[in-house]
């Protein structure tokens, strides 16, 4: 099942007369793990930031078709695209959590970085902040290394501790999708291994879209992947076989290295 | 190259030291009379210029301290009409004069507590009422405005840093003093009137450097906290500020400097008189203003005096600093 349908989606930025995503119609399956490949400027952030709407930090986007998530509560799809309200936008990036390229821990200590959106979703009481807080850095794999120095600050981490931390802060709050841009390409070979090995973990409780660079990184991980071309979706199908015999003559280029 | 380029920014570096070390230097010699005949009673004395009696028969010193006193009385008169400072460099010559026959008998004392604590206060004054105002414009031109209203506000702002000290002090006397003495009572020329001129001096500096400072939160980090469903009170309050700590600071020191050592505006706004303000709408004047309105007629004792005033701003200027940049930037790390 699909946790969002993207149907025929286009989106243009404020000042552009050409729209940088053409008529883009994708699902991201539940529990899943998808991928968008593409060469650079193809849309592939743009796509996975139109997701939770983080384009609405900043005014003039223009919006075409729907983008529907999935209410696991109701089981009923919601046009996030029509959202217009503050705590409607809480509520969906709440539900629809967002991991970047560089890691972004905030200035305060390791836990009160993990704790900040439970906070924010307005949990005070104590200890089940400390059960949370624990649970998502176990879930991230992080435990072992903080758990002695959860009060001092996350800045001291190192580069693939600090995304981990990122990703243990997005998952603290319970989101139905989570979405990666480019999430290891800032980290070294090692920390990029915990990571996926994270990431693939992560699908038993949440439905992931992940922007990646790394033809190998997809096939490894990825259940689906996405190819994308100057703002068009050019191919969506299960991994193997966009890797292994892809329909589309663009894409077995772009995967055997031809271009981009 | 390399080496004569590290020379050079070497030696440039040192001059600063240099500089420094000399400006103390050239105070504390200069003060060094004063230092030696008051020693640190000097912080503690109110009294500003005053004859004092000493060993002296029982009738004679009666006589001397009633004349005395009066004198001092007119001496205070003449500091507050400004305008008449001619005259009171002749009276302080006769001044001179008398001390000079009378120095068996009397000596002159100068204490430095009422400057002071004059400069202390107009400058807490004005940090109290310009912080919560500088902070709300920065915020509302790093994050509220749109991108025009946030360009010419900014310009505006700017354009009020750069507005030469003494406009403000008649802009104050004129038309502010009188709307200050309206609302609270008392004086025109008061510590509350300087101070909150002062305030209004030193907002657009520490608002333009906060802006700029708060300009420079990576927009993925505020866009990770929205993502968490962060609202933007929220972002301001736990990503913005607490990234830009170290520039809020760096604002408020750099207006402390500036605070501590106004001159002109103060000078028309404090009253000039060597007397302790007992309550916030009372006159008294600070070490910049004591300096400037008495260095032309200042001679001898008086002269290291003022001296000694400098360099007891020197330090506190200093301390402050010091304090603020160690203290709060350790803290902000
Ligand atoms: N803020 C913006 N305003 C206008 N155009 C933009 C903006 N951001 C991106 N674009 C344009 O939109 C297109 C898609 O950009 P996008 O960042 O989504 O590409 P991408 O696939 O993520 O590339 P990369 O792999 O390099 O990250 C590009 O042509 C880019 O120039
Ligand atoms: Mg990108």
């Amino acid at each position: 099942m699909a946790v969002m349908k993207i149907k025929k989606f286009s989106f243009t930025y404020p000042g552009v007369d050409h729209p940088s995503l053409k008529n883009i119609t994708l699902p991201i399956e539940q529990n899943k793990i998808t991928a968008l490949i593409g060469p650079s400027g193809c849309g592939k952030s743009t796509l996975l930031r139109s997701m939770n709407r983080i384009h609405d930090l900043y005014p003039g986007n223009k919006y075409d078709g729907k983008i529907e998530l999935l209410d696991l509560e109701t089981g009923k799809y919601n046009n996030i695209l029509e959202i217009k309200k503050e705590n409607e936008f809480i509520k969906l990036r709440q539900q629809v959590g967002m991991i970047f390229q560089k890691p972004t821990p905030f200035p305060m200590s390791i836990f009160d970085n993990v704790a900040y959106g439970l906070r924010i979703a307005g949990i005070k009481n104590r200890s089940e902040l400390q059960d949370r807080v624990e649970t998502a850095l176990k879930g991230s794999a992080l435990w072992k290394e903080v758990h002695d120095r959860l009060d001092r600050s996350a800045m001291g981490l190192s580069g693939g501790q600090q995304q981990r931390l990122c990703i243990a802060r997005a998952v603290a709050v319970k989101p139905e999708v989570l979405l990666f841009d480019e999430p290891t390409s800032a980290l070294d070979p090692i920390s990029t291994g915990a990571i996926e090995e994270l990431i693939v973990e992560l699908k038993k409780d949440v439905s992931i879209a992940i922007v990646t660079h790394n033809m190998q990184q997809a096939s490894r991980i990825s259940d689906y992947t996405a190819f994308m071309y100057l703002g068009d979706l050019i191919e969506y199908d299960k991994t193997e076989n966009i890797f292994l015999n892809p329909k589309e003559q663009q894409t077995e280029d772009y995967i055997t290295g031809r271009f981009g | 190259m390399e080496k004569i380029f590290q020379k050079l920014s070497l030696s440039s570096a040192s001059l600063v030291f240099i500089i420094l070390i000399g400006i103390f230097i050239t105070l504390f010699s200069a003060a060094k009379p004063a230092i030696d005949e008051f020693g640190f009673d000097f912080i503690f004395n109110p009294d500003w210029n005053k004859e004092v009696v000493i060993d002296a028969p029982q009738a004679a010193q009666n006589t001397q301290s009633d004349t005395l006193e009066d004198e001092i009385i007119t001496d205070e008169d003449d500091v507050i009409i400004e305008d008449e400072d001619d005259m009171i460099a002749d009276e302080d010559e006769e001044d001179m004069m008398l001390d000079d026959e009378d120095e068996a008998l009397s000596k002159t004392i100068y204490g430095g507590l009422v400057p002071i604590v004059g400069t202390l206060l107009t400058t807490l004054i004005a940090l109290v009422f310009a912080l919560p105002i500088a902070m709300g414009i920065a915020v509302f031109l790093a994050e509220i405005a749109p991108k025009n209203i946030s360009y010419f506000v900014g310009i505006a702002i700017e354009l009020l840093a750069a507005i030469p000290s003494i406009i403000f002090g008649m802009w104050g006397l004129y038309y502010f003093a009188p709307i200050v003495a309206d609302i609270v009572g008392g004086y025109q020329v008061s510590l509350l009137t300087a101070g909150l001129v002062l305030g209004v001096m030193i907002l657009p500096f520490m608002a333009a450097i906060t802006r700029d400072s708060m300009n420079t939160t990576p927009a993925v980090l505020k866009e990770s906290a929205y993502a968490l469903g962060a609202t933007k009170f929220e972002v301001i309050k736990d990503i913005i500020f607490p990234y830009s700590k170290v520039g809020i600071i760096g604002s408020i020191i750099l207006a402390l400097g500036r605070a501590l050592g106004e001159t002109m505006a103060v000078a028309f706004l404090i009253g000039s008189i060597f007397v302790l303000p007992e309550a916030i709408n009372d006159p008294t004047i600070s070490i910049p203003v004591a300096m400037a309105n008495n260095f032309g007629e200042a001679s001898g004792l008086g002269e290291s005096a003022l001296f000694y005033l400098a360099l007891i701003l020197f330090v506190i200027s200093f301390a402050v600093i010091s304090l603020a940049k160690f203290y709060f930037l350790k803290k902000a790390k």
